[in-house]
């Protein structure tokens, strides 16, 4: 016992009345560190110990506060500046629209934080380690009988003399409570390192599953679970397995006109006449095919100098004496039917474009080699 | 002259803090009963009944529902408005009952703001299924995602999900503040070494001490200062849902104090309908005196006067208003297709509680029980019928449509009931029901007699 260091000598009272008078003579006694125990508050009580006014409506005030700017300044910064959200031609800062949730906001911060401030600040709680815990004293304050504690830190503390004063007072089963040796926790014990490891492979591994998988996980996914054929996929109808299919022999597209002169390419040149009309309009949209279709291989001004030189057989100038003395309908023949290594055109270029691309070769022929009636006009 | 300045006791029985706690704690220690199992294993079937439908839901889509194309709230809205309105009677009486200095709410208190819980709980699930994809719920709240959109702030319906949530957690909040002294009591009563440890752990560490009481009391009395104005706004917001649109019949001010009154009146009946279950299951008659119970039924007479009035001063206004829409919509409501709901709501929200004028009926158990029902009954078809009449004759009379639920939607109202019960039953068996330390303060005796005088005497 001797070793033990004393935390305070302790009183049991019955009534409430007792306890406003024992607290009274507390005080007079000139006790500064002491404690009252009631398992309810007891009205009156306050002002017999003397206690100043709870300071916790500050707490409140400052916290519900916080939340009214919270509120409005992130309201103010997602609808009025980061993302301006135009509703009905109103304002794009709306304080009326905005007064619910300021107001829900205030609530919940000030009453979130005037409780936690109160418990882990003002209280210190979780306290289970107090002194006083587990004593026959508290178990009778917090459920029937009323206490008072004189506490050893008290510069008039005396244990006797504590004693004889709760005597005097009428206590009913006066006792010291010494402080516990407080218990050392054992941090490199082998189960709290295994404690440890455990939460943090649960933390992060849990952390890593909600925020790579289960942020993109859908529960359904029936927009693309649909009962129809991919393609590129294994058909299970077909016998050959592909879901892919031919069309059907003879099938004829809409609008679908057949080419003359498929095996006579110099008939074609010869009654083959460009529809178009040699205009800037049929120039230029014969341009922009010529540069989606035709320069790959011979070239943006179709010298025949494209970046496939020296890779592939040789694609042809198309400013060689032969070809400016072609006419139109032999060169359609070629963009229609293909020559040599060349395949047809005609799926990817309509007839227009086919003439109007002929027209845009044309204009390239007559810049490089221009003729005298070419320079007519200009000076 | 009568000395007004004594108040009668509102504990009967004068009975002792010592057998206070025993009559308390006796639930949480004993075994339960059959009668416990019995109850439970109904309600727990209604509340699976509702968890299959709300997976079908949940599975197939909302298109299990009655739901159609003007009618698109139905029921998850007709439900979601009843719970949450259930849920104020509980703030009411802790919050607002608390600041008027009314001792018998000491009684009551626990368990009503427990059912507040529950009721927000339960009313949480149907917006949240009524989205359609309630694995998306993060969306109703502002949060940094790849879209680079934030959520509308000016929208009735995000007011609602603020405060709903706030509602719900300032309402645990002020629940679990005020636990904190019973499970210090509770710490320090058991025998049992695994609720020992439990109890310490949610007691804090409590020491019952003046000088945290003083503290504690005053965040009680901000709390309860915060939740006043907090109940009555959240109501409101849920009103605004209605009332912010611009459907005939809804499109009123007179919406907020309409449903504010309304939530506390079907709160009201749903408490003293729990309590009269609990004060002869728990033997807490003296506790939950009839005296109590006939305060509960005074305030269903005030709030349902108010309903009624509310009612009458909606037709006033559709025909002083002179506008037709309106007009149409109140008339079409009295006499139109879903005139039975209409007429069942008046009959139970109007008519019965005025029976409580009387007071041997505000004093008789069975019969205050059944009227309980029937505002509670009144008071859902009131949502049905604020919902769907409307909606289903809106300006374009091209998309009218009657409004039919399906079984689905029945299985979901009824496991909404079975999980607010299950969870009630489980709260009676876990926790106090009755506040211990406040039960303690009202109990005759235990406030000082005349404190000043006796310790100036005392000098």
């Amino acid at each position: 016992m001797e070793s033990k260091k004393i935390y305070s000598v302790v009183g049991l009272f019955d009534t409430a009345d007792e306890i406003i008078h024992a607290s009274e003579k507390v005080v007079e006694h000139g006790y500064k560190k002491f404690d009252i125990h009631t398992p309810f508050p007891v009205h009156g009580l306050n002002q017999a110990m003397k206690l100043k006014p709870s300071p916790m409506g500050y707490f409140a005030l400052v916290f519900g506060l916080t939340g009214t700017a919270i509120a409005l300044l992130t309201m103010a910064f997602m609808m009025t500046f980061d993302y301006p959200l135009n509703i009905g031609g109103k304002p794009l800062f709306p304080l009326p629209a905005f007064i619910s949730v300021t107001f829900e906001v205030t609530v919940l911060l000030a009453s979130i934080g005037t409780v936690l401030a109160l418990l882990f600040v003002f209280f210190k709680m979780p306290h289970n380690s107090h002194p006083l815990h587990d004593s026959n004293y508290m178990k009778k304050c917090t459920t029937e009988m009323f206490g008072v504690c004189l506490e050893a830190e008290d510069e008039k503390f005396n244990e006797a003399d504590a004693r004889s004063f709760l005597e005097n007072l009428a206590a009913k089963e006066i006792e010291t409570i010494y402080i516990e040796k407080e218990e050392v926790p054992a941090i490199f014990s082998k189960p709290f390192i295994g404690f440890l490891v455990f939460t943090i492979v649960l933390v992060s591994g849990a952390t890593y599953f909600v925020t790579n998988k289960l942020m993109f996980m859908q529960p359904f996914n029936w927009m693309m679970d649909q009962h129809r054929v991919d393609v590129q996929s294994i058909s299970t109808f077909f016998p050959d397995s592909f879901s892919m299919r031919e069309k059907v022999e003879g099938t004829v597209p809409r609008g679908f006109m057949p080419e003359d002169y498929k095996e006579s390419p110099d008939s074609a040149g010869m009654y083959l006449q460009n529809p178009l009309e040699y205009n800037e309009k049929n120039i230029a949209l014969g341009k922009r095919k010529f540069l989606t279709y035709c320069s790959p291989c011979h070239g943006n001004l179709a010298k025949g100098d494209s970046r496939l030189l020296d890779n592939f057989p040789k694609p042809p100038t198309l400013h060689s004496k032969k070809l400016r003395e072609w006419s139109d309908g032999r060169i359609y023949h070629v963009i229609t039917f293909g020559q040599g290594v060349m395949p047809t055109y005609a799926k990817q270029v309509t007839r227009e474009e086919r003439w109007a691309i002929i027209q845009y070769i044309r204009t390239l022929q007559k810049a490089l080699n221009p003729a005298e009636e070419d320079f007519n006009g200009a000076k | 002259m009568r000395d007004y300045s004594i108040e009668p006791s509102v504990v009967e029985g004068k009975p002792t803090f010592r057998q206070i706690d025993e009559l308390i704690g006796a639930p949480l220690e004993k075994m339960p009963d059959k009668k416990f199992y019995i109850t439970i294993s109904i309600t727990g079937t209604m509340f699976l009944t509702g968890i299959m439908c709300w997976g079908l839901s949940f599975y197939y889509g909302t298109g299990l529902w009655g739901n159609n194309n003007p009618v698109g709230w139905g029921f998850p809205i007709v439900n979601f408005v009843f719970w949450v309105g259930i849920g104020h009677a509980g703030t009411l009486i802790s919050a607002i009952l608390f600041l008027f200095r009314q001792r018998w709410r000491n009684g009551i208190a626990r368990f009503a703001e427990g059912m507040t819980i529950f009721a927000v709980m339960t009313a949480g699930i149907f917006p949240l299924f009524h989205t359609g994809r309630p694995w998306l719920a993060h969306y109703l709240f502002p949060h940094p995602n790849d879209h680079g959109l934030w959520v509308n702030f000016t929208s009735p319906l995000l007011w609602d999900v603020f405060a709903i949530s706030t509602y719900f957690t300032v309402s645990f909040i002020f629940w679990y503040v005020g636990l904190i002294p019973d499970f210090a009591n509770l710490r320090d009563r058991t025998k049992n070494k695994v609720k020992k440890v439990i109890y310490s752990i949610t007691s804090l560490g409590w020491r019952a001490s003046n000088r945290h009481w003083q503290h504690y009391e005053m965040v009680y009395l901000i709390l309860a200062g915060f939740a006043t104005p907090l109940v009555l706004s959240v109501h409101t917001i849920v009103s605004f849902d209605f009332a912010v649109s611009i459907i005939p019949g809804w499109h009123t001010t007179i919406f907020p104090p309409y449903f504010v009154a309304g939530a506390v009146f079907s709160g009201f009946a749903m408490v003293q309908n729990v309590l009269i279950f609990v004060r002869k299951v728990f033997n807490y008659e003296n506790l939950i005196t009839v005296n109590i119970l006939e305060k509960m039924n005074k305030i269903i007479i005030l709030t349902g006067s108010m309903v009624g009035y509310a009612y009458a001063m909606e037709f006033f206004i559709a025909w002083y208003s002179g506008n037709e829409a309106e007009s149409f919509v109140f008339i079409n409501r009295a006499l139109g297709d879903y005139a039975w709901a209409y007429w069942i709501m008046v009959t139970c929200n109007v008519v019965f509680p005025q029976l409580f004028w009387i007071k041997r009926i505000r004093r008789n158990i069975p019969i205050m029980f059944v009227i309980g029902v029937l505002v509670n009954v009144g008071m859902w078809f009131e949502r049905f019928v604020i919902t769907v009449t409307s909606l289903s004759r809106d300006f374009l009379p091209s998309s009218w449509a009657y409004y039919k639920p399906t079984l689905i939607d029945g299985g979901i109202l009824l496991g909404s009931f079975g999980m607010f019960f299950t969870l009630l039953l489980l709260f009676t068996k876990s926790l106090p029901v009755v506040s211990l330390a406040e039960i303690k303060s009202v109990i005759d005796g235990a406030q000082p007699t005349h404190h000043h005088k006796e310790a100036n005497n005392g000098k």
